[in-house]
This record gives structure tokens, sequence and C-alpha cells, in this order.
């Protein structure tokens, strides 16, 4: 066994995107047989490892090997073929295909004359499901399978290739406890079937209970890969940052003012439902819970982009009307959207154009728009952000995701609002940038704006909120203030068990 | 200067609109030097009458078209207008109070349009083509196949009158196209349609009335090509069910051409407006020199298609020019 070399490893890997360097020599070796963890902080390059792994990005220096043997993989049909299959967060099936038919998409058994052998295919599912050990009907269409049931279709379809490599990119992010149990079955007895497996998550008690050794990625770079069995939680995070928790959550103590946003029973059907909280000039106050808990999608409805079926929402005592942005705008209301790309930017726009766009009647001079003005507006802001850029006319997707994300809040903060949703303001930017929106969010509420921060990242939420709302399956279930707010009590509330302190 | 206005970043933009003019420049050069009959005023006057409506149209086509929606259906829309004019002037309506109804009816046309676009959510292709067959259809059925062309000559002398060569409907383009030009690249409404056009989503986020915009774009484009029915009607005193049949591809072309991009989000109106004069001038210059009908399509046709693949080569050319990745992981 020793002698075997690990299946699939990467040797001193690098990958840059422009001025952005996503990995820096990385390396990392997949076993047969072995749960392998892959560990950091988002931006540390971990999704980008994947991309390498399963053929997406090509690595600019390094190699990666099969079997021991430098292979290079020109798309992802070429990590396919090697038998490396990755099982995403949030698959994407076909809705109008049955399963069986979404598991051998593009590898359909043939019978005669090349048309597809649907018995053959039915049976083969249902040796797959009970090779799996789960008992999924391979004739009903895909649409409305749970997250869950439709990962476990995804592994089913990686197995039908005869995949040696399974790559989970954090399946469990989106998952309820007995459903995480369930893939866990499915994980180890796939390990017991010789699949080497990496798996990504940022629970830390699930890559303990799962993996046998983890490999630790920051900003970019390899920190370390340790047997699970050596090494504590405590010494995991300690790779996974690298620097003291104060640093990088610079808060403040603000006194707080009038309440400035009041969200009364506010539903949406079938999406979340009876939300009610408020949130105080100079609060940060922090809505967690698991992906698709319905966080989003209240600050969406909140903001106008949705609309909501019942309730109220007031700001600063001035009730809103639904389904209108620009309606909340005017009361004082932005909203720094969860995705960047396609929600905050306008990519192909230039820099001083994006911070105009939310403030157009702002830079206008008689009917015609100032380029003086738009200019010294987005130049004001990219100062105070201290942007790093070349030219304000340069189109924004030349910039890094973290000076992305600081156009969007330039944009936002130039409107002088006076309630600031940020939802998931440091997704995918570098630490650096990351402490530098922290300490701008402590100050922005010093300075009398009520924030109300969506945040999947726990360290975010402790260090950065003065009140921490959690939401679970689109309900608000706990309110947790600041000294009690912890790990344990904030995920027990957003994964539903009783168990922890507060609830 | 305009030119920049809606694409920082790469230059292709800039360079396209260059590119248009240099051929403009070059084909006009062309015709005067070796076509007979080209260089004089008079068909100069022809010509820049001739492409009257084709501007007209293409000034709100290129707000559509940036806003990433098309309006197919805008020749139909001018043809039902003149199926309007003459049903009305047949039943002895005064033209004073005729053409106002026709701008109406045009931009009754543009909301329809708009609004199956922006409330039902429905492709703006799908519907303009639909409408397209629809408003030629009652156009039809208003007028059948009579022509009106008892029509008061004080108007259709002021159709083709000219001030010295220059027509003066082209002042009137001349205008409306300074006044467009405007909107699209100096005011806050044009900074939001070229936000929208290029992502949807952004601008509503950003407080942008999305789908308002959109719609009052449609009313526009519906109310030029009543515009442009009249000044077609009255430059040919006559108004029929078959006005302007197949001139939307001209309007289209000419957007594109001009540099455009048929995804939304880009696009100048000076470039449009120099391509509206390209094709004009290439058209002209090959009827003055007898070439076949069938022939002159195809050299409309062959710019538009080089029009529409040009970017798209230049993204191919950029992305081989690049360093191959192989290089560097041998090290």
């Amino acid at each position: 066994m020793a002698d075997t070399p690990p299946v699939l490893a990467l040797r001193g890997v690098s990958k840059s995107f422009g001025a952005v360097r996503a990995l820096r020599e990385v390396s990392l070796e997949l076993a047969a047989g072995e749960a392998h963890a892959l560990a950091g902080e988002n931006g540390a390059g971990k999704s980008t490892l994947v991309k390498i792994l399963s053929g997406v990005h090509r690595p600019d220096a390094g190699q990666i090997l099969l079997d021991g043997e430098p292979v290079e993989f020109h798309g992802p049909a070429d990590a396919q073929a090697a038998g490396v299959a990755v099982i995403y967060q949030e698959p994407t099936l076909f809705p109008d295909l049955s399963v069986a038919e979404n598991i051998f998409m593009g590898s359909q058994p043939r019978g005669t004359l090349g048309r597809i052998d649907r018995r053959a295919m039915r049976a083969q599912a249902v040796a797959l499901f009970d090779r799996l050990g789960v008992p999924l009907d391979p004739d009903r269409p895909a649409r409305g399978l749970s997250i869950a049931d439709q990962q476990l279709v995804e592994i089913a379809k990686a197995l039908s290739r005869a995949a040696r490599v399974l790559i989970m990119d954090e399946p469990t992010a989106a998952l309820s406890g007995n459903e995480v149990a369930r893939l866990f079955g499915v994980a180890r007895s796939l390990r017991e079937q010789g699949c080497a497996i990496l798996f990504i998550s940022h629970r830390l008690d699930e890559i303990f209970d799962l993996c046998r050794r983890v490999t630790t990625l920051r900003d970019g770079g390899y920190v370390a890969s340790d047997l699970i069995s050596a090494i504590t939680p405590d010494d995991l995070v300690r790779r996974m940052v690298g620097r003291d928790l104060d640093a990088l959550f610079p808060k403040q103590d603000a006194a707080f003012g009038e309440v400035a946003l009041q969200v009364r029973r506010l539903t949406r059907e079938g999406v979340f439902t009876d939300v009610s909280f408020e949130v105080r000039r100079g609060e940060i106050v922090a809505l967690a819970g698991l992906v698709g808990a319905g966080r989003s999608e209240v600050a969406r409805a909140v903001f106008g982009v949705d609309r909501w079926d019942a309730g109220s929402v007031e700001v600063a005592g001035r009730r809103l009307k639904p389904g209108s942005p620009s309606a909340a705008m005017d009361l004082g209301l932005a909203l720094v959207p969860e995705d960047r790309r396609q929600q905050g930017l306008v990519m192909e726009l230039s820099i001083e154009r994006n911070i105009a766009l939310a403030g157009l009647g702002e830079v206008r001079r008689g009917p015609l728009i100032s380029r003086v003005a738009e200019r010294v507006r987005a130049a004001d802001w990219a100062q105070r952000l201290q942007l790093k850029h070349r030219s304000l006319s340069d189109a924004v997707d030349v910039l890094s995701g973290g000076n992305q994300q600081k156009v969007v809040l330039a944009k936002w903060l130039a409107r002088k609002p006076a309630v600031l949703i940020v939802d998931e303001p440091t997704r995918g930017i570098d630490v650096g940038t990351k402490a530098e929106v922290h300490r701008l969010l402590s100050e922005l509420a010093v300075g009398g704006i009520a924030v109300l921060m969506i945040s999947s990242e726990l360290p975010e939420v402790l260090g950065m909120a003065d009140r921490v709302l959690v939401m679970h399956e689109g309900r608000l279930v706990a309110e947790i203030p600041r000294e009690d707010a912890t790990e344990e009590t904030v995920m027990a509330a957003a994964t539903g068990r009783p168990a922890g302190g507060g609830a | 200067m305009p030119a920049d206005a809606s694409r920082p970043g790469t230059g292709l933009f800039h360079r396209w609109e260059g590119l248009i003019l240099i051929l403009l420049v070059a084909v006009t050069t062309w015709a005067s030097l070796g076509v007979d009959g080209f260089a004089n005023s008079s068909n100069v006057s022809f010509l820049l009458l001739d492409v009257t409506e084709i501007a007209l149209m293409a000034l709100t086509m290129t707000l559509v078209i940036v806003a990433a929606e098309i309006d197919l259906s805008v020749a139909s829309t001018l043809g039902l207008s003149c199926a309007v004019l003459g049903w009305l002037w047949n039943a002895g309506l005064p033209i004073e109070a005729i053409m106002p109804i026709c701008l109406v009816a045009g931009a009754l046309c543009g909301a329809l349009n708009g609004y199956l676009v922006t409330r039902l959510g429905l492709p703006s292709l799908a519907v303009t083509i639909g409408t397209f067959a629809l408003y030629r259809g009652l156009a039809y059925v208003i007028l059948g196949d009579q022509a009106v062309a008892d029509l008061p000559p004080a108007y259709t002398g002021l159709a083709s009158a000219t001030l010295g060569p220059i027509p003066v409907m082209t002042l009137l383009v001349a205008l409306l196209a300074a006044g467009f030009t405007a909107i699209l690249h100096f005011t806050s409404l044009g900074r939001a349609i070229v936000a929208l056009g290029s992502n949807e989503e952004a601008a509503f986020f950003s407080g942008i009335r999305v789908k308002r915009i959109r719609f009052w774009l449609f009313v526009a484009s519906g109310a030029m090509a009543a515009l442009a029915s009249l000044i077609f009607t009255f430059r040919y005193a006559s108004a029929r069910a078959d006005n302007g049949s197949g001139l939307e591809l001209a309007v289209i072309a000419a957007v594109l051409l001009g540099g455009v991009s048929i995804f939304g989000g880009r696009g100048t109106l000076p470039g449009v407006l120099m391509a509206v004069l390209l094709l004009g001038v290439v058209r002209n210059a090959l009827i003055l020199a007898d070439v076949a009908n069938e022939v002159l399509n195809f050299v409309t046709g062959l710019l538009l298609v080089a029009s529409v693949l040009a970017p798209n080569l230049g993204a191919v050319w950029r992305r081989r020019s690049s360093p191959p990745l192989e290089g560097k992981s041998a090290s």
C-alpha cells in the first residue's frame, strides 16, 4: 500500500487570473480508499484547486499526476476520462429528464442500431443506488428532488463512469443533519470500495468525522498537510486563518440610535415566513443560517428586488412600497448583493460609471450627466476605500474580486444610505481586503449607519455582529446577542437542532 | 468623443467606428470618381432623402438593441400607419388631424410590443415577429390593396423639398439624431439603457426601472416608425398597406453595421448614422452603376454578416495571439 503512488496528485501547482494569484505552489496527494479534506477560508484557493483537478482550469505551473504519471487535462472531459468526478454544492441536473436519464446523460447504454437501451439503463441505475444504499426511484423526474438527492444522483453518475476520485465541493452546506449523515454513509462506503475522496467543508466537525488527512490553504498558498489524528480543531483553525481573529475583525463599539430598519412579519410564500426584526442606527446585525435558509431572499424582498406576500418594512418610520428598489433607495436603503459580478456590477462598464450607476440623479447637471461630477464622485470613494486601480475609466472586470467589491461598496456608500444591507460582503476576496471591508463596516456603524450583514462565515458573523439573527428553513429561529454568540449557539440554531445555549 | 460613451475598456469599438468612417469615405470617393452621375447635387439630395426613413427608425432601433431587445415590427408599424393615413384621408379628415392620429397609432403598436415584452416577459424577438405579421395584416385589413394618392401637395412637396442640395427632411433627421445622441450618450436615461442592456440584473439592483425604460423604448420605436411613415407616404405621394415592406432589415443592418452589439449594452449613434449613410451610398452607387437588384441585396447582406462577425473574429484572434499555456506548465 505504501509504495503505490497516489491516485491523483498535484505538485507545485500555481494559477493566476490577471493580477490575482489564486494558487501558489500547491501540492496535494489523494490516495485510494482515503478521504482527504481541503480546508481554508473563502478565497484561499479551494475552488481554483478543484477547477484544476476537474480540468476546468489549466495550471500556469506545476504538474498533475495520475497514478504517478504526469498528465494534462485539456478540459473537463479529460478529467472525467481519468476518473475524476466533482459533486458540487448545488448540482445542475436536467429537471425534465428522469433520474436514470440524468445519470447516463452522454453515456447511455446502447442497444441494437444504437438506440438507447432503457431497460439496461434502468437496471444499472437501480444497481448504482443499491451500491450507494439509498432508495431513489430511477424513473422519477429530477425536478423536485432535494439538493441532497440531487447530489446522490451526481454521485451515481460519477460511479457509472467508474470514477476513482470523487471531489465533494462543500456538499453539506445546504443539507440538514439527517441528509449529512446519509451523505457521509455513502462517502464511507465509497471510500471502502477504494475511491479517493477530496472533501471540502467549512465545518470542522465534519472534516474530523470523515477524513484521514487534511490539506490547508491560505491566501492561495499551501500551508500544511496533516493526519487528522495528529491535530486538533484549534490547530486547523490556526492553519486556516494564520493570524489573530482580532486583526481580522476590528469591531469598534458604537452607540445605538433609533430604529432605522423595522421588518414586521414579512412573508414570501414558499421562501420565508413571518420574519420580524429591527436594526438600529450604529448597530451591525448579522443574519446567519445555512445556504438556502432564506437570508438573501429576505434581503432581496426588503430592498424591493422581490415582492413579499405579507408583512411590512419601515425605514426610519416610513413604510416601504414593496417591489421597488428605487423606492427603497429613496428611503435610504442600500443593498450590496450576494453575486457581485451578476448583481452588483456591470462588468463591461468602467469603475466610475459603476459607481455612478446607483446615483445617476446625483451626477446630473441639468438634463445631462456631468463627467466631472461622475469622476469626482468615483475618485473620492476610490480614495476612501483605497481602491487599487489604474484608471477610473477601466472596465471593472480587470479588477480583483476584492477591489470589485470595493467598487460595489463605493457605489452604495456614495448615496449616503441610512441602512446598508451587505450580502456575503467578503465572499471570495483575499484576507487583506477582507479585513479592510470589516474595518469599513465597523466605521460605518460608528458613523450611525444601520448595517444588516448576511454571512455564511461564522468567524465573520461572530467577529462583526452586535446581534446575530439566525434563520432556518425560511424562519427566524434565534436572536443571539453578541456576548452569547458562539460557533455552537449559532450553528445549533442554523441547523434546527434544539441543543445549545439560548435556544 | 461619444465613441467611448458606452464602451470604455477595449478599444475595439472605437476602432470599429473608425473603420466605418474610413469605409464611408473610401466608398464615397470611389463612387464620386468612378460612377457616372453620383457626385452631383440632385443625386446627393436623392441619396439623403432615400435614407430618411431608415435613419429615423435606426435612431430608436439603436436604443432598443442597446437595451438588449429588438423590434422587428417597425416596417409593419410604418405600413399600418400609412394605411391609417390613407383610410382617414379617404374618409375626409383633414391631414393635420390625421398625422397625430398616425403617430398615436404607431405609439400604440409599440406599446403592445412593450407590454408583451415587459409585462408578460416574452422575448422581443418572438413578440415582434408576431406583431410584424399582425400590423402588416391589419394594414391590409384597413386599406386593402388600394393606393391613396391624392394627398395634399403642400405636404408631398415639403417631403421632398431641399435647401440647396440638402433635403428639408434630412435637417429633421439631423435634429432628431442630435437629440438621440444626447440621450444615449449624455443623459442618465442613456446610461441606464446601456447598463440594463449589458446586465439587466445589476441595473435593476441599482434602482434602474428596467421594465419601464424598456416599455417606453418600444413605444418610441413605434412612434418613430409612424413618423417615418408620414415622410414615406408624402415622399412617394402614395399611402399603401405594403409601404416600407422589408425596411426593418435595412434598419437593423445599419444598426449592427454601425457597431451596436446584438447582445445589447454597446453601441454608439454616430457609428449607426455613418452606417446608414454607408449603406445608402453603396446602394445608390451600385444602382447608378446598373448593378442588378439581387447583387445589391447580396452586398448589403455581406456587410451585415461582416459587421456581426468582425467583433467575434477580433476576440478569436486575440485569444490565439495570447501565449499558450503549455509553454509555462512544461517548465
